[in-house]
């Protein structure tokens, strides 16, 4: 049996090359939580570690889970479990325009599925995937609490209400470069 | 400035309520949904006009949490000390010099002036006719929520110190449960038990959580709480703190509300640095502090064991119970999980009194229940009403009925653990146990109005979609007995189903009910109960006829041309798959093989030549 050091090395290493400036982000956050030896307590700050994991590098790849994994001693099983648990985590890459269509229930029996339908036509993506060109990512999501305005879509943090099948064509253009 | 006496805060109060000016307030309602349709453009108008008129003088901009109209928003209120006062809607920032020059003499011409005679309980001619009370929602949409001074003039912090100077933990926890009042998130357990549950633990570590994990479709009260009046959750988390002996809150609030976790963090701040949050407060010798926990997205988390694991960092599924939070919690200490608007009527119980709260509502559910409308209403928005109230005044009065004139078919109510209620119903005084009664469910007071366009198999099977991606997978009935149900109500709504596929269905669905682990599980068959009791022909239409009546599931429908057809071409013209053809001038036809009964033709139509059954 090997000791893992130079294993944990090589997490935080091959990260530190890849992405300098996020990763330091990342491990300062890290160190500013008040981690300690019992796993319970570090068990508390990781789903805001994971929170902010997402917000500096847009989604949580093996070598920030390992990261997170070493510096809060947490195992990778765990971290994983945790991850694939909440909607909100996402360990794939996503587009850079994230396009999020409300299916909350209002929304619903005003027609959002017609305007999912739509996106899903023009941006030939399912549900959740992220178009070959990495511009859009397609996401369906229950209720924005803008129910006033469904059926309604958000793209990135703009809301557009009251959307119909013909509107989606103008939305996306307005994110084609 | 740290408070230390109750004095000291009525002092403060009094030199707030001095200072208030005695110009009109002009109150801009900036909840999210109000920004999200401009509301902020219009507060910089106001902001401008005042600075370039003379106005200044005569008015002040106050920006709110939301009022609760939200089908016209943006919005906003003229009010003046005596409680005169214009709302309009759909506010366009070009009418702002009109509003302003018409002040409150008369309405703005061209400006949408929102009718108000079922609101505002407190404006002297409608006293009579308001069906709202508001008590969870008293300042939302009245004050500033980012200052707390606007907070302290509305009677703000009074509660904690009456509690923290005169009152035993005791008399807190029996004040609450005197005065009946139940859990707003869902199923209505009466607040004043838990309290008394964790109280009755030996002295220790304990826990007071609020949960603002607002997950239904379709609800959207606590979300206007907290960004319109955090103040009255911190103070009356303090409150629930004192009661029960525990010296530490915890708000676990949807990651989806940023605006909500900006106030919330400046209210936080705003507290501790007045005192009434941190050590000694109002020099009782009592400590209590709040932070913030984010969800990630996951509905099971409104659960409160699964709220517990996800403060935790795990996995949000639920645990057994007992035992109860409230003995064995967060980190296996007693903790009290209580829902955003259950917070919110606590200072006003401890202020009025037990008595007072239960003049309120009907006998076994006193006091009042935020609605959100949404749906095929006419005002989508907020109401607070006492319990008891009759859905038709709710959907017909403060909701101004169906829109596009269409005729009602249903309220679901409760969201995806609730039900849909009928028609016949609609006359039902609603509290908690008359909603059991008829298979619906208050839930957390989502309220969504169908139409006849709505088909009731398909809102089943929406809910049931729902279910299955939330459902966390721990126990079997719900991870694999819904997916069952969903799958069986697909098989309907394409025209598949048998009458045995019925029967089927309710008893699966009695099961799941049965043996669940969790709320999430044992409710989730709810909506398809609940259509089977009420819209069973429905039902029986997609199975015995391979019809929907509604007209909504598109595997059952079938478009054609009947013998008002002209022959235009235009049917043919927009129909994406070429289905219809036909001669000028003459009727046409639809290949029913290739049509895909997307429906264009039938609105393109302007002859009535299509018929949709």
């Amino acid at each position: 049996m090997s000791c893992d050091c130079c294993k944990k090395e090589k997490a935080l290493e091959k990260l530190m090359r890849l992405e300098p400036e996020k990763t330091s982000q990342l491990v300062a956050f890290i160190d500013s939580l008040p981690l300690g030896q019992d796993v319970d307590v570090n068990r508390g700050h990781l789903i805001e570690t994971l929170h902010k994991a997402q917000g500096i590098f847009g989604y949580l790849p093996q070598e920030v889970q390992q990261v997170i994994s070493e510096r809060l001693k947490i195992t990778r099983s765990e971290i994983y479990g945790v991850i694939s648990f909440y909607s909100y985590f996402t360990d794939k890459p996503i587009g850079r325009h994230k396009i999020s269509v409300c299916c909350g229930t209002a929304c619903f029996v005003k027609g959002s599925m017609r305007i999912v339908d739509e996106f899903k036509k023009q941006l030939n993506v399912q549900e959740g995937e992220t178009t070959a060109d990495l511009k859009f990512f397609l996401n369906v999501l229950r209720c924005v609490g803008a129910c006033s305005l469904a059926p309604v879509v958000m793209v990135d943090d703009q809301v557009y209400g009251k959307v119909t099948p013909e509107m989606v064509s103008e939305i996306l253009a307005k994110y084609r470069d | 400035m740290t408070l230390k006496t109750p004095s000291e805060l009525n002092a403060l109060k009094a030199s707030l309520v001095q200072a208030v000016s005695d110009k009109v307030k002009i109150l801009v309602s900036l909840g999210t949904c109000g920004l999200a349709a401009g509301g902020s453009k219009v507060l910089d108008a106001i902001t401008a006009a005042l600075e370039e008129s003379d106005c200044a003088e005569k008015y002040e901009a106050v920006p709110v949490g939301c009022m609760g109209l939200c089908y016209c928003e943006p919005t906003i209120e003229l009010r003046d000390g005596s409680g005169k006062a214009i709302i309009y809607g759909n506010v366009e920032p070009s009418q702002i010099p009109a509003i302003l020059e018409a002040g409150l003499t008369s309405a703005a011409e061209g400006a949408t002036v929102v009718e108000r005679t079922w609101y505002y309980p407190e404006d002297e001619n409608n006293k009579n006719k308001a069906l709202q009370a508001k008590i969870a929602l008293r300042n939302t949409g009245r004050i500033n929520p980012e200052r707390i001074e606007d907070y302290i003039i509305r009677d703000g912090y009074q509660a904690l110190a009456k509690v923290l100077t005169t009152m035993k933990p005791d008399d807190v926890s029996q004040t609450v449960l005197d005065s009946m009042l139940r859990g707003r998130g869902g199923a209505g357990f009466p607040t004043g038990k838990k309290w008394q549950f964790a109280a009755a633990q030996p002295k220790g570590q304990k826990y007071m959580i609020c949960n603002a994990d607002e997950g239904d479709p379709g609800a959207f009260m606590d979300r206007a709480v907290l960004e319109g009046d955090p103040h009255s959750v911190l103070e009356a988390m303090t409150i629930g703190g004192y009661a029960t002996g525990a010296d530490t809150g915890i708000i676990y609030i949807r990651a989806e509300y940023p605006l909500a976790i900006t106030r919330l963090r400046i209210a936080i701040d705003q507290a501790r640095k007045m005192g009434f949050l941190g050590k000694d407060i109002f020099g009782s010798g009592f400590n209590f502090d709040i932070e913030l926990k984010y969800g990630a997205g996951a509905f099971v988390c409104g659960e409160e064991t699964a709220l517990i694991h996800s403060v935790e960092g795990k996995r949000g599924e639920p645990t057994v119970k007992p035992p109860f939070p409230a003995v064995q919690g967060l980190w296996k200490q007693p903790t009290i999980v209580n829902n955003v608007e259950t917070y919110a009527n606590i200072p006003v119980i401890i202020r009025k009194g037990a008595a007072w709260f239960k003049t309120i509502g009907t006998a076994g559910s006193p006091g009042t229940k935020v609605f959100a409308l949404a749906g095929k209403i006419n005002r989508v928005g907020l109401v607070e009403v006492p319990m008891g109230t009759t859905l038709r005044d709710i959907v017909f009065k403060l909701g101004g009925g169906i829109s596009k004139d269409r005729n009602f078919k249903a309220v679901q109510i409760g969201g995806p653990s609730g039900g849909c209620i009928a028609a016949k119903n609609l006359d039902t005084p609603i509290d908690y146990d008359t909603l059991k009664a008829i298979g619906a469910m208050m839930g957390s007071g989502g309220i969504i109005v169908m139409d006849e366009d709505d088909c009731m198999v398909d809102i089943a099977r929406f809910f049931l979609e729902f279910t299955c991606d939330e459902s966390c997978g721990k126990c079997t009935p719900c991870r694999i007995g819904n997916r069952r149900l969903y799958e069986m109500l697909t098989n309907i709504c394409h025209g598949k189903g048998t009458p045995q596929t019925l029967v089927e269905l309710r008893s699966l669905a009695l099961v799941i009910k049965d043996t669940a682990l969790c709320g999430l599980g044992q409710t989730s068959p709810n909506p398809v109960l609940s259509t089977l009791t009420n819209f069973m022909n429905e039902y029986e239409a997609h199975v015995n006829e391979r019809r929907c009546p509604a007209g909504a599931c598109a595997r059952l429908i079938r478009f054609t041309i009947n013998e008002k057809c002209i022959g235009c071409g235009v049917c043919a013209k927009n129909c994406p798959e070429n289905a219809i053809t036909g001669v000028t001038k003459k009727r046409h036809v639809i290949d029913q093989n290739k049509c895909i009964k997307c429906g264009i033709c039938f609105q393109k139509c302007k002859f009535q030549a299509i018929d949709k059954q």
